[in-house]
């Protein structure tokens, strides 16, 4: 319902409206276009950070691509999807139904509020500080947990579990946000599918499956893809928990790239890691849009 | 219908006890942590990491806070996350107001650009910055940080803003103009007071994620006076002179903050991730 009137705002012209970008045109291109086309151009060089940067073309690259720590540390990120992304969406499908469909209806909205309020708290944690409670919890020598269940296990210091723990971590810090989400997408779903279902004496795993799943997935969506970004660019727990150890049993792209831009002062070798996992990152962002939009069609 | 009649007691109560077992379990390493901040170092030896403590042992929190000046760690965290929250808001406004109300040309490149930026990985953006900012004296300064994350929580709050002020009712952008009021006016006096809500929801978002930020904090700010809460404790994290109730102590000191903002921004939190997820 257009008002009478309504090309008014349109006829001062839109021209005017370009000035509201200038600020953000200014700081982004001073703190984003070209510190990332710096960083490409660094990458085809070496440099040491001081004096002038050696064009090498793609030497980084191929280097890269030859580099077993990089290809492991690719290997991990997976492992990290596995965790942060993967495993926190199918629990938390479970639990938000759950509270949702089951808990708040014969328990009580409160209960199930205040169990969705237990399940998100470590979220609210800075990502470091979540990773200096389990550094103390998992202390080889003094921590709770071996203290606890006498045992002598050297959680983050074996390589052989050290990735696992981490995983496990990484579960426990993200399974809130997923059940936050879909909590609030069910209450979108219109009640009467629910109470139809009940009535026809579906079970509760074939409304979960027939109905739940197909209404939020949406947010399915949203969740995975967040998720995935944010476990392709995980820093701050592997930086507190490991350091990419022990050896390199730990060792993730975003640290791999920090090690080489100011530990080893490998400036172009860790400006082609980063390089390569912003490609990955852009890329996998635009895939899941894609088939975001692709789902949304084939709906309507 | 009474729900009893189709749901067996004991599977009903099963479903119940699951959940709160899950939930002790994601809540216990707050308790432990809690449990063994106020303990001494010789109780914990003693009586280990699951007995109540037998009073209030105030020993370590104490000793940490003083060894990495802990009030000026809050300080710091607390002025470059507001003030990012504000700039980063204020930023969002003005793009909001010209992609979402003015319809400029290109707006959907624009907004794809501010999504990419959004996305990409600050490990891809860190060398140059920290090349750059010492080239321009700004190392080691708050003010980098803060210019920073301003710009990085532009980009999504002006992806999130547009889409709402695309649906800013236009009767009343019109009833302005006949006022004779100017854009400016418009913005500051209509646009703006009507979105309050959205802007607020927008501002503690932005706050809280600054504040929980780790890895450009650590890499600009070095020295002690300028460190953030997260980096403190993340970069002392394991060190060989701390016993073990004195990391617990430092634990709590990094969770108590976090926790508060969560409590008291609860309400506008739960709806806020909703938001934020979905556009």
């Amino acid at each position: 319902m257009a008002p009478p009137g309504a090309g008014a705002v349109r006829s001062r012209g839109r021209g005017g409206y370009w000035l509201y970008l200038v600020p953000s045109l200014v700081l982004f291109l001073a703190i984003i276009v070209v510190p990332f086309l710096m960083n490409v151009a660094t990458s085809f060089t070496r440099w040491s950070g001081v004096g002038t940067p050696t064009w090498i073309g793609l030497d980084n690259y191929v280097k890269l691509f030859r580099d077993e720590r990089f290809w492991a540390s690719f290997e991990h990120n997976v492992a990290l999807i596995v965790a942060m992304a993967v495993v926190p969406t199918i629990i938390g499908l479970v639990l938000a139904s759950a509270l949702f469909d089951y808990i708040a209806k014969r328990f009580g909205r409160r209960t199930a509020s205040a169990l969705r309020a237990a399940f998100y708290l470590p979220q609210v944690l800075p990502v470091a500080v979540a990773g200096v409670v389990w550094g103390w919890m998992l202390h080889p020598s003094y921590g709770a947990v071996n203290q606890i269940f006498g045992l002598e296990v050297n959680w983050l210091g074996d390589p052989d579990i050290a990735l696992a723990t981490v995983m496990a971590i990484m579960v426990w810090f993200q399974l809130g946000y997923p059940v936050v989400i879909f909590m609030a997408g069910l209450q979108r779903v219109d009640p009467s599918l629910y109470e139809a279902a009940e009535i026809d004496g579906a079970s509760w795993w074939r409304r979960f499956w027939h109905i739940t799943i197909p209404q939020i997935r949406p947010e399915i969506f949203v969740v995975l893809l967040t998720c995935t970004i944010a476990a392709l660019k995980v820093f701050g727990p592997i930086f507190v928990l490991t350091r990419g150890g022990p050896g390199s049993a730990t060792m993730v792209p975003s640290y791999f790239s920090y090690l080489n831009f100011f530990q080893k002062v490998n400036v172009g070798y860790g400006s082609a890691i980063a390089t390569v996992l912003a490609l990955i990152i852009v890329v996998v962002t635009f895939l899941f849009l894609r088939v975001q939009e692709r789902d949304q069609e084939s709906d309507s | 219908m009474t729900p009893d009649r189709t749901f067996r007691q004991p599977g009903r109560w099963a479903v119940l006890a699951a959940l709160v077992v899950l939930a002790v379990v994601m809540l216990f390493p707050f308790v432990i942590v809690t449990l063994n901040a106020v303990k001494s170092p010789a109780e914990y030896s003693a009586n280990g990491p699951l007995s109540l403590p037998q009073g209030l042992y105030l020993d370590g929190i104490v000793s940490f806070w003083n060894r990495v000046d802990f009030g000026l760690k809050l300080w710091n965290s607390f002025l470059i996350s507001g003030v990012v929250a504000v700039a980063a808001v204020a930023l969002s406004v003005l793009n909001a107001y010209a992609l979402g109300i003015g319809r400029v040309r290109g707006r959907l490149w624009i907004l794809v650009v501010f999504l990419v930026a959004n996305t990409m990985p600050q490990e891809a953006l860190v060398y140059p910055l920290y090349y750059l900012s010492k080239e321009v004296g700004l190392y080691d300064s708050k003010l980098a940080v803060i210019l920073i994350f301003t710009v990085i929580q532009a980009a999504f709050g002006t992806y999130l803003l547009s889409s709402v002020l695309g649906q800013f009712p236009r009767g009343i952008l019109e009833a302005a103009e006949l006022d004779g009021a100017s854009r400016w006016r418009t913005l500051w006096g209509i646009v703006v007071p009507i979105s309050r809500p959205t802007l607020s929801v927008l501002l503690i978002f932005f706050f809280i994620w600054t504040w929980n930020e780790f890895f450009l904090p650590m890499v600009f700010l070095i020295s002690n006076d300028n460190q953030t809460v997260p980096v403190a404790l993340g970069v002392l994290q394991g060190e060989k002179m701390m016993d073990a109730t004195m990391s617990s102590a430092s634990a709590l000191l990094g969770i108590v903050p976090a926790v508060a903002f969560f409590l008291i921004f609860q309400r506008t939190l739960t709806r806020g991730v909703t938001v934020g997820a979905i556009k």
